[in-house]
């Protein structure tokens, strides 16, 4: 165990943890940020996914000691002072999911990719998301939302 | 390394109260009964029978709502605050919910069978039309006018004509008394309440019948959405568990040396063949299982090889057989027949495979009371199943649902309630459990592997003479789908218990495929026995639509079959077949909408060229819901790979609460069908699930979702509300096989439609 210094939402926190201990838990349990969720374990279904220094990464199997030092942003620090970020406003908008375990990944995978690609094609969005898991197959609201919010984004550029 | 923020059982009972839109505990009448459940006298489920069993409201005006029925995912919560509030006179944001809390809310039978709505609503909605009724009472002594001259408007009640003349349903429920006697009727599912308050004529519907935004979706998005994952109680422990090295391997020893020297690693958890480890915290735990070393004999090999399923369910006696449906004399006219068609359908072992492994919280006090927080669809069966594992009175254990990774049946969420149970049980602390991705695809239950024979012959016009049918499945239920007894849990078999309440469940045609009007048709469907008997990782259970995909496969594939022989077009042949209005006018509606190209199966040229294009229909119909789909496909004749390209859905499930939630739901169907129709099989060896993470049990992603998902919606504003949950997942297999059909000429009957048996068929194709 040692301490570790992570910058969360903006946010230092001093926390004592075994450096090989994946970040996900320390979130999730140190930190109780509760949105990066464990699916797999396995890097294969991105329901852990934050963003580190802006790309989505998956949290399950990065030790905390790899991450000293970047700035980490889970799903609660994408509000910014109370208001939803507007990939958020397009996925209430088009109401997609169904049970929405999975959501943390694709919310943020969309909000990295917009960032990088404010415009994808359709090609280029299910590239960035087929790494990720929806099992209920919400997708098709997925697709929906992430389309609006890059319809958004250009209007309002 | 206790976690910071850890709530303890009173503030979480708060928070789960307040948990979606903002009740406020100071000024709510809710408060006594919520503080009261917590405390260790009066965890027993309250009687239905009466009214403020079901709702009351707040000295706020926020109309608070009692169901034993969890929300899964698919919007039931948002629907069912529509129905009280139409009944009410009130905005939807004023209806706020309690689901499942055994401790709170009368015993529904939990969720399942599409029927939520469908029966699940009547006593919400028969409870808010009493208060209704009971609060107009008030307002006419306390306005000095008859009830039937008083209007409701976002819960304040006027006198017509003199509006000046008004009061609060706050202020009447906080001086009255809303505590009516109900009339109780059935249970379970069918648990129903009715007083004096009639429901409303459904023509005069304002709220229902309207979309609504769901109310969950903004606080899951946002982060503020607390799922079963999220509990924290004070001084929780977190636990694994070790599952056998295989099916029927015993434990020969545990040893933990390894494991102490984890920081915060407390000790193993032995009993009979259950294993498990308790740590202080979560990655202890983790590193823990892996640590520890179990040592267990060398297991059964009790399953057939993979490639020999179907030749075993073939070839072994079944345990029970029944005669589903028989009418005319189908052995007597197929004998006589100018042409017969006879053809084998096959369906794999599937997964629930749940978003997240199963997950949940137990803090048991044989001595006192029992708390779990748990996810799956039946909040007070988990009760009365717990009581009984832990041997106390069923009052003292409080089940508490909250949201977990979606559900689909009977996933494995139960099991992992009641590995929590008996670790809390061993250490006297509460502990977290959450299952490893392998602990839920692997050692879930399973969707039974299903086979089914048909044949079909037509005399020389052409007309179908008869039709037989033939099941040989895997019962859908070894494990019961109402986790009810201690021996429906795996955890608990493994300590030795036997399973006692599995039951036989039949692949029917009948029930799970349409009614065609066939002369002379046979029915026949056998449960083949379970594998092993006890603690198995391809025992059964249900899994959404249980049966239904795998026999519509069966029934709708072979209609397409019969169709392309007799050289007719698939819809015209189905709706010749039809007396139903509400099933011919879905498929007529999908194939509409979508541009139906009216001719036979197959398309002409259909064998040449890399890409072949087609479209399938296929017809659903269960419990009064009736859906027509089609899929186009494209196939690779180089590869085998099949990509649906578009998906239309006409569905009908009588009067519509919430088009837009109900869209979502019906589109989520279809992408999730489509992958168990493309990609879902449950691999094994001959004693183990090898289908254990998402490469060996691939589901739908990305880039397999077709560009267009069109859902055509027929509401029946007469017709009382039926299911919706399940019905289009039922006949995509169907489909996508007719659509692989009509673009290639290859008839492919084993599900999934991997590229490998695609090619298969092509071959079969080449050489006829």
């Amino acid at each position: 165990m040692s301490h570790a210094s992570l910058k969360v939402n903006g946010q230092v926190h001093v926390v004592d943890v075994d450096p090989k201990c994946p970040l996900l838990y320390v979130l999730r349990d140190n930190l109780a940020l509760n949105n990066p969720r464990f699916g797999c374990g396995l890097g294969q279904c991105g329901a852990c996914t934050v963003l580190l220094d802006g790309r989505a990464v998956r949290s399950c199997q990065l030790p905390v000691a790899n991450v000293i030092g970047k700035e980490i942003v889970t799903l609660e620090g994408l509000e910014v002072a109370g208001n939803p970020h507007p990939v958020q406003k397009a996925f209430i908008a088009e109401q997609t999911f169904q049970c929405g375990y999975c959501l943390n990944g694709w919310v943020l995978t969309a909000k990295a990719l917009l960032d990088k690609n404010p415009a994808p094609s359709d090609d280029e969005m299910r590239g960035a998301f087929e790494s990720l898991v929806c099992r209920c197959g919400s997708h098709v609201g997925i697709f929906a939302a992430v389309r609006r919010a890059a319809d958004a984004t250009k209007r309002s550029a | 390394m206790a976690p910071k923020t850890t709530l303890s059982r009173r503030e979480f009972v708060k928070d789960t109260g307040g948990l979606l839109i903002g009740f406020s505990l100071a000024d709510s009448a809710i408060v006594p009964r919520l503080l009261a459940a917590a405390s260790p006298e009066s965890v027993a489920t309250p009687s239905p029978s009466r009214l403020d069993a079901w709702l009351r409201i707040g000295k706020d005006g926020i109309v608070h709502v009692f169901t034993g029925k969890p929300e899964i995912g698919m919007g039931v919560e948002t629907a069912y605050a529509q129905i009280v509030a139409e009944e009410l006179d009130v905005s939807i944001d004023r209806v706020d919910f309690v689901l499942g809390d055994t401790a709170q809310t009368a015993n529904q039978g939990g969720v399942g069978g599409s029927t939520s709505i469908m029966m699940g609503a009547k006593p919400l909605r028969n409870a808010a039309a009493n208060a209704r009724y009971l609060l107009a009472q008030l307002a006419s002594r306390r306005l000095g006018a008859p009830p039937e001259q008083l209007q409701v408007k976002d819960g304040i009640v006027s006198v017509i004509g003199d509006v000046s003349k008004k009061i609060s349903y706050a202020d009447l429920a906080s001086g009255g008394d809303l505590n009516d006697a109900l009339k109780v009727s059935g249970e379970g599912f069918a648990l129903n309440v009715e007083g004096a308050g009639k429901p409303k004529d459904p023509s005069t519907y304002t709220i229902v019948g309207k979309s609504a935004p769901r109310v969950d979706l903004p606080p899951k998005i946002l982060g503020k959405y607390k799922y079963v994952t999220d509990v924290r109680v004070e001084g929780m422990l977190h636990g694994r568990v070790i599952r056998p090295s295989g099916v029927g391997a015993t434990l020969v020893s545990v040893d933990e040396n390894s494991a102490k020297a984890i920081p915060g690693y407390v000790k193993a958890v032995v009993k009979g063949n259950f294993v498990g480890v308790v740590a202080e915290n979560e990655w202890a735990a983790v590193q823990a299982a892996k640590a520890v070393k179990v040592t267990w004999t060398a297991p059964k090999q009790a399953f057939p090889e993979q490639q020999d399923l179907y030749k075993h369910m073939r070839a072994t006696a079944p345990k029970a057989s029944k005669e589903t449906l028989n009418r005319g004399d189908a052995a007597a006219a197929l004998a006589n027949v100018a042409k017969k068609l006879e053809a084998t359908y096959e369906c794999p072992f599937q997964s629930h495979a749940t978003m997240g492994p199963g997950c949940a919280v137990a803090d048991v006090h044989t001595d006192g009371v029992t708390t779990v927080w748990s996810g799956g669809q039946k909040p007070h069966d988990l009760q009365k199943g717990f009581a009984q594992l832990l041997r106390v009175p069923i009052d003292t254990v409080r089940v508490i649902w909250m949201e977990d990774a979606g559900s689909y049946g009977r996933p494995g969420f139960e099991d992992a309630a009641a590995d929590a149970v008996l670790l809390s049980q061993a250490v006297g602390k509460p502990v977290r459990v959450q299952w490893m991705r392998e602990d839920m695809t692997a050692w879930g239950s399973k969707g039974p592997a299903v086979l089914c024979d048909l044949a079909a012959g037509f005399d020389a016009q052409g007309e179908v003479s008869a039709v037989q049918f033939t099941s040989r499945a895997f019962s859908g239920g070894e494990t019961h789908f109402r986790p009810d007894a201690m021996g429906n849990y795996l955890g608990a078999q493994l300590t030795g218990i036997p399973n006692t309440t599995g039951v036989d469940e039949f692949a029917q045609w009948g029930v799970q495929a349409p009614p065609y009007t066939f002369g002379n048709i046979h029915a026949m469907a056998n449960v083949i026995p379970a594998l092993y008997e006890s603690a198995s990782p391809l025992r059964t259970t249900h899994l959404r639509d249980p049966e239904g995909p795998a026999t519509s496969f069966a029934v709708e594939s072979i209609m397409d079959e019969i169709a392309a022989a007799a050289g007719v077009d698939p819809l015209d042949f189905r709706l010749k077949y039809l007396d139903e209005p509400r099933a011919k006018a879905v498929l007529t509606a999908a194939a509409q909408r979508a541009g139906w190209d009216r001719r036979p199966s197959p398309k002409k040229n259909s064998a040449s060229g890399e890409i072949a294009t087609g479209r399938g229909i296929a017809l659903s119909t269960r419990n009064g819901t009736y859906v027509g789909t089609v899929a186009e496909v494209e196939v690779n004749r180089r590869t085998g790979a099949v990509r649906v390209k578009r998906f239309v859905c006409a569905h009908d499930c009588g009067l519509i609460i919430n088009p837009d939630a109900l869209r979502t739901t019906i589109e989520a169907n279809l992408i999730q069908s489509m992958g168990r129709t493309l990609l879902e099989e449950v691999m094994f060896d001959r004693s183990n699930v090898t289908s254990v993470d998402w490469r060996t049990y691939p589901v739908a992603r990305a880039s397999d979702i077709p560009s267009q998902v069109e859902v055509v919606l027929l509401n029946h504003p007469e017709l009382p509300p039926n299911g919706a949950g399940e019905p289009s997942s039922r006949n995509v297999p169907a489909a996508i096989a007719n659509a692989v059909f009509d673009a290639t000429g290859a008839r492919v009957r084993q599900m999934p439609l991997t590229p490998v048996r695609v090619k298969a068929a092509f071959a079969a194709v080449q050489r006829e």
